[in-house]
């Protein structure tokens, strides 16, 4: 083997593409293979892929591209497959790969710069951010906006997501998180919030509810100064080396507060975050670090089930839908809790959707980097939760939140149905409020 | 094929796609077996008339034609190994119905198998073949492969089930055979010689399935021997008792230690075999039979047997067998999936001489499976990285295949024979039985162009497991 190809297996974690039997089982499992209906969208013909252009069969990586693309990167193939691919790895590295090697053109270029490396990282900007999109509602500007028609000429579809984006609060509402908040009744542990960079742009009142509703199962809740963004968007654009970047710096910010737990309400934000070993294990200096910050990575429902769950009010009887945050299912494995903590509220029945474990389809920013093969995901899953005839979608995750509203709007269903974030339902269903 | 013969493709296909990009022809040069063969075109259309007239087309212009399903073969069924081009039958899915009065399904090629379980239980029906990978493979792929499975012990394989099918021939005629009768002397039957003909004689485009009542329930024993041999026999004793189980699994020493490293399930790993007998019918007479089976288990000198009673403790110990195959895996990445057969008398007699091989060769080899129907899995674990371990392994699967037939058996149980096994096929057939089948694909295929390059081997060919 040439040292080129030798260097290229390393890189593209080739390796690890051998445990893969091609036996076919994630095909059914995989929603791209389902919606694209070629096994070139599928994570056996993905793999297969890796290992060609390890093998040096394919010698153009460009191939690669469209078929890492649009893999949503759910992972629900890691789930079901019987061998035990690590098909994350082997999809974060080969993009990363492809990535390297991709001459992206100057706007491009720069946008990803910015995008990546400037605003979500930076608590600072998203929060302009936040705050623009406050102006914009209030102003007017979007009734002009989408009266107009305006909206639906905006490019890569940016006009649907418009309609959708929360109702931001007032700079002023949108007071930063105490850095301490303590708990109700008999203190059982001590947790530090993760606060995200999303979540806090855009669904700081998830997170002001998160807090409460921790601090009311009894919890300490302590939000430590310097957190950043996860990196998950990064990782999964091929930009690994900026992800270590910012899993470093949540590493040593979290270092500084002593918590049993570090808490998270993004299903994303969560897997990205349990696997940061598996992102430092290049680096000794680093690695058992890391593996002390994932043990202690726990989204929020694992939490409040361990501190004996919510106690509901009785409230008028509703029916709900749960939609799965992929990265929470298949990477965290956190199936359980969120669905005994709905369960367990009182006057509400819970009414699993078919193929309830499969993707929404929004996946990070695949949602709007890949619009056209997202919308047919969505539109697929949608049949199935308008099967269920229920009011309101449970989520666990901000880009499933935006989507299932996005699917909510695409089928008309505005006026009968809802989508929301499982924090802000257990809070309305036991009364608490901003 | 040249850029005018792709041009002609993809006039013909005017409601799919034909796919030729290299990611897309890279996708289909797989399956679950061994060997990369790239197509020229990987082909997507609903209409059979397409395919027939695409396969006009490739028997005038001399093109390979490769049928392929889902692509779970374990023996290269669907691999293009001359190129030319895949007609992927997946997407031809429409059509699964059940008719309770006539007691059939009528299904398109693309179907999956586990959907016609479902729609064949869902009204009190049942379709007994049942191939591990059936949540998985297309109901074409197990009719062309005559796929079986661990029912396949009471209730016999695919080819028991079917009694009519849609053929597109290899010259592009679409001929229908049998029909939805289970009693139909008309002619030759030709729908046994489509079924597990590897999809060299033809596309089959629609089958009809016959179907029957599904037992009402079904009771479970777990046995565990100190001896394979003795494991061995009880199977043999059982078998002609007056009972015969639904299934009948054998977990081998190997496999059971590979499950507890894997994920504990409470296996006694210090024993040399285990078997998970399965008998299905009316509740009465399953909860005797299964007495019946504990006692004969008992008296061989089982070291323990148990019955679970509830739903729940039945999933935990067949869960133990389904762990298996993935367990063993963990042990080295490349799986050598044999499926030979042997007489169901000569069951101890087959462990006996597995055991002989694994030592022989020294290789890393499991045994476990169906071992009711004879059809022992003996599953070599190897990398195929390492050269040296995969010319021994060569010579033992080789061997195995000797063994097999040598005790009246066969190469192949349900996997088919495709590229892998074509090599022994003149140790089992003869050299005349060999030629009648030459004979038969000669007339049907006369310009050799469905599927070539399976179950007949190109002159000196050898199994070569290492690339």
């Amino acid at each position: 083997m040439s040292e080129n190809l030798a260097a290229l297996r390393a890189e593209l974690n080739y390796d690890k593409t051998s445990k893969c039997v091609q036996c076919g089982y994630c095909l059914p499992a995989c929603p791209t293979y389902l919606t694209m209906g070629k096994e070139t969208h599928s994570p056996r013909g993905r793999i297969n892929l890796v290992k060609m252009a390890g093998e040096g069969k394919i010698k153009d990586l460009s191939v690669l591209e469209e078929p890492l693309d649009l893999c949503l990167g759910c992972r629900a193939c890691e789930t079901v497959c019987p061998t035990g691919v690590e098909y994350g790895a082997i999809l974060e590295s080969a993009r990363a790969a492809v990535t390297r090697r991709k001459k992206f053109s100057v706007p491009v270029k720069a946008l990803r710069n910015t995008l990546f490396k400037k605003v979500f990282p930076s608590r600072r900007a998203m929060k302009l951010i936040g705050n623009a999109m406050w102006l914009y509602e209030k102003t007017g500007v979007q009734k002009l906006a989408r009266k107009s028609g305006l909206m639906e000429k905006l490019p890569a579809h940016l006009g649907e997501f418009e309609k959708i984006m929360p109702a931001p609060v007032s700079p002023g509402e949108r007071s930063s998180l105490p850095a301490v908040t303590r708990a109700k009744g008999e203190k059982k542990y001590t947790v530090a919030f993760f606060v995200g960079c999303v979540m806090d742009a855009m669904f700081r009142r998830i997170n002001h509810l998160s807090v409460q509703l921790l601090a009311e199962v009894g919890c300490d809740v302590i939000v430590v100064e310097k957190q950043t963004c996860c990196g998950a968007l990064h990782a999964h654009t091929g930009e690994l080396d900026e992800s270590r970047k910012l899993a470093k710096q949540n590493i040593v910010a979290f270092e500084q507060a002593e918590v049993d737990f570090i808490v998270n309400n993004a299903g994303g934000c969560g897997a990205m975050m349990v696997e940061y070993d598996h992102l430092l294990a290049g680096e000794p200096e680093w690695a058992e670090r890391a593996r002390q910050f994932a043990g202690k990575t726990k989204d929020i429902s694992q939490v409040l089930a361990l501190c004996g769950g919510i106690k509901g009010q009785e409230r008028p009887a509703e029916r709900v839908t749960y939609q799965r945050s992929c990265h929470m299912t298949n990477v965290q494995k956190v199936t359980e809790d969120p669905l005994g903590l709905i369960k367990g509220l009182p006057n509400v029945e819970l009414v699993e959707m078919k193929e309830a474990n499969m993707c929404c389809g929004s996946a990070g920013i695949y949602n709007i980097v890949q619009y056209d093969a997202s919308m047919e995901i969505l539109d697929y899953k949608m049949k199935h939760v308008k099967d269920t005839q229920t009011t309101t979608i449970v989520t666990t995750n901000p880009g499933c939140l935006l989507q299932m509203k996005l699917g909510i709007e695409r089928e008309n269903l505005n006026d009968r149905m809802r989508a929301v974030h499982l924090v802000e339902y257990l809070a309305e269903r036991c009364g608490i409020n901003l | 094929m040249t850029d005018m013969q792709i041009k002609q493709i993809v006039d013909i296909v005017k409601t799919g796609r034909v796919l030729t990009d290299e990611s897309d022809r890279f996708s289909y040069s797989f399956d679950a077996s061994f060997g990369t063969f790239l197509p020229d075109a990987v082909i997507q259309t609903k209409s059979v008339e397409e395919v027939a007239e695409l396969v006009k087309f490739a028997n005038r212009e001399k093109i390979p034609v490769y049928p392929r399903g889902q692509s779970t073969s374990l023996s290269g069924g669907p691999l293009p190994v001359k190129g030319g081009m895949v007609i992927d039958l997946s997407v031809m899915n429409d059509l699964l119905e059940i008719d309770e009065e006539d007691l059939v399904a009528v299904v398109s090629p693309g179907v999956l198998t586990a959907d016609i379980h479902k729609a064949a239980e869902a009204k009190g029906l049942m379709y007994p073949p049942d191939p591990s990978s059936s949540h998985v493979s297309t109901i074409g792929g197990n009719l062309a492969e005559n796929s079986g499975g661990p029912r396949g012990l009471k209730y016999g394989v695919t080819k028991d089930y079917v009694i009519g099918l849609e053929v597109i021939t290899p010259e592009g005629e679409i001929i229908r055979t049998g029909g939805r009768t289970v009693k139909n002397v008309t002619g030759y039957d030709l729908t046994k010689l489509i079924v597990g003909s590897e999809g060299t004689l033809g596309i089959i485009t629609k089958a009809i399935l016959r179907l029957i009542p599904k037992p009402p329930a079904s009771e479970t024993v777990m046995a565990v021997f100190d001896s394979l041999v003795d494991a061995g026999r009880a199977i043999s004793q059982i078998l002609t008792s007056g009972i015969l189980p639904s299934k009948m699994e054998l977990m081998d020493q190997a496999s059971m230690v590979a499950v507890e490293n894997y994920q504990p399930s409470g296996l006694p790993t210090d024993a040399e075999a285990l078997i998970l007998i399965e008998l299905d019918g009316h509740p009465m007479a399953v909860r005797d039979e299964a007495e019946q089976v504990s006692q004969v288990c008992k008296q061989i000198g089982a070291r323990e047997v148990r019955v679970p009673r509830t739903k729940a403790e039945k999933e935990d110990v067949w869960k133990a067998r389904k762990l298996v195959s993935p367990a063993i895996v963990r042990v080295k990445p490349t799986k050598i999936s044999e499926d030979a057969t042997v007489p169901r008398s000569k069951i101890p007699e087959m462990c006996r001489r597995l055991q002989e091989i694994k030592e022989k060769y020294n290789i890393h080899l499991v045994v476990f499976g169906h071992v009711g129907d004879g059809n022992l899995h003996p599953n070599i674990i190897a990398d195929k990285a390492d050269k040296e371990e995969m010319a021994r392994v060569e010579k033992a699967v080789a061997e195995i295949f000797e063994a097999a037939v040598q005790l009246g058996g066969t190469l192949s149980g349900e996997h088919g024979i495709g590229t892998m096994k074509a090599p022994f096929m003149e140790m089992e057939l003869g050299a005349a039985g060999l030629d009648m089948m030459k004979r038969i694909k000669q007339a049907w295929d006369p310009h050799n162009i469905m599927n070539p390059g399976k179950i007949f081997p190109e002159p000196g060919q050898k199994l070569v497991l290492s690339e």
